[in-house]
């Protein structure tokens, strides 16, 4: 077992325990938290991948973005010093149940295929190759991103307002 | 170098959509629900970079990239709008959010 095989362990338990945590835990904060460890376990995945441009956005985009968002929805929506914050689960047996099967198809479709077994030549920095598809054969994908992007933050600053009347 | 199958990998993403798709199902708060939704994003970004990989081809990371994005938008108006929806009902919780039924 080689120190590779020991990072690939201990980053996949971090993933699938604290995202197990995520939907499990009564506190919403605590919640938050565990996404926090999941976020970061996927990328520490990603590096393992070679894919070392999408993990350092990993970090920046999830982790210092959408998560501490997520958090100032908790805030915002909660009262911290009420017990308010915990909240509980409904229908869970029906949900287990549907999503159990689900899972039991995608792995048995998965392990089904005939996939590749040996991973490919990818260069040792993708950022390079990255950079050139984006503005190349997806620029057109890139602009109009750029558009949505500018539409969602002028659309959501104006939902989140308060009515002035 | 890389001695760990693709399957692990795959594993672990259709764990993470599972999961997802269960708290989306199971959780009563709004918040929580959005939670649930970055993992399911998560996953499938997992799966992409995993096929990108194994198959030495970045145009895979791209969609990432691009999912990243949407999230990103989507994250911004879904709490903008969970934001509002507590001025004006004092809840997030979706079973109480039920004015669209009759």
């Amino acid at each position: 077992m080689s120190i590779y095989d020991v990072i690939f362990y201990l980053f996949a338990i971090l993933t699938i325990g604290s995202g197990y945590l995520v939907v499990t835990s009564k506190n919403i904060v605590h919640s938050a938290f565990y996404l926090l460890f999941t976020l970061f376990g996927v990328a520490g995945l990603y590096v393992l991948l070679a894919a070392d441009f999408i993990a350092i956005v990993q970090l920046m985009v999830y982790v210092g973005g959408i998560l501490i968002l997520l958090l100032f929805g908790v805030m915002l929506t909660n009262k911290v010093t009420d017990v308010k914050i915990r909240t509980g689960t409904i229908h869970i047996i029906p949900a287990v149940i549907g999503t159990g099967l689900l899972m039991g198809v995608i792995v048995s479709m998965m392990l089904r295929t005939n996939w590749k077994s040996e991973p490919g030549e990818l260069p040792f920095t993708t950022t390079y190759g990255l950079g050139r598809i984006l503005l190349t054969d997806y620029v057109l994908v890139f602009e109009l991103l750029a558009m949505l992007l500018l539409i969602a933050l002028i659309g959501a600053a104006s939902i989140a307002r308060r009515d002035n009347e | 170098m890389n001695t760990i199958p693709m399957e692990y990998y795959l594993l672990i993403s259709a764990f993470m959509f599972s999961v997802g798709v269960t708290g989306v199902l199971i959780r009563r708060n709004a918040i929580v629900v959005f939670m649930c939704i970055e993992l399911m994003l998560n996953s499938a970004n997992l799966a992409l970079v995993t096929f990108s990989s194994f198959l030495g081809d970045p145009a895979g990371q791209v969609f990432v990239f691009f999912v990243m994005t949407v999230a990103a938008a989507e994250a911004a108006v879904g709490l903008a709008i969970i934001i509002a929806i507590f001025r004006n009902k004092l809840t997030v919780n979706i079973d109480e959010i039920n004015i669209f039924k009759w």
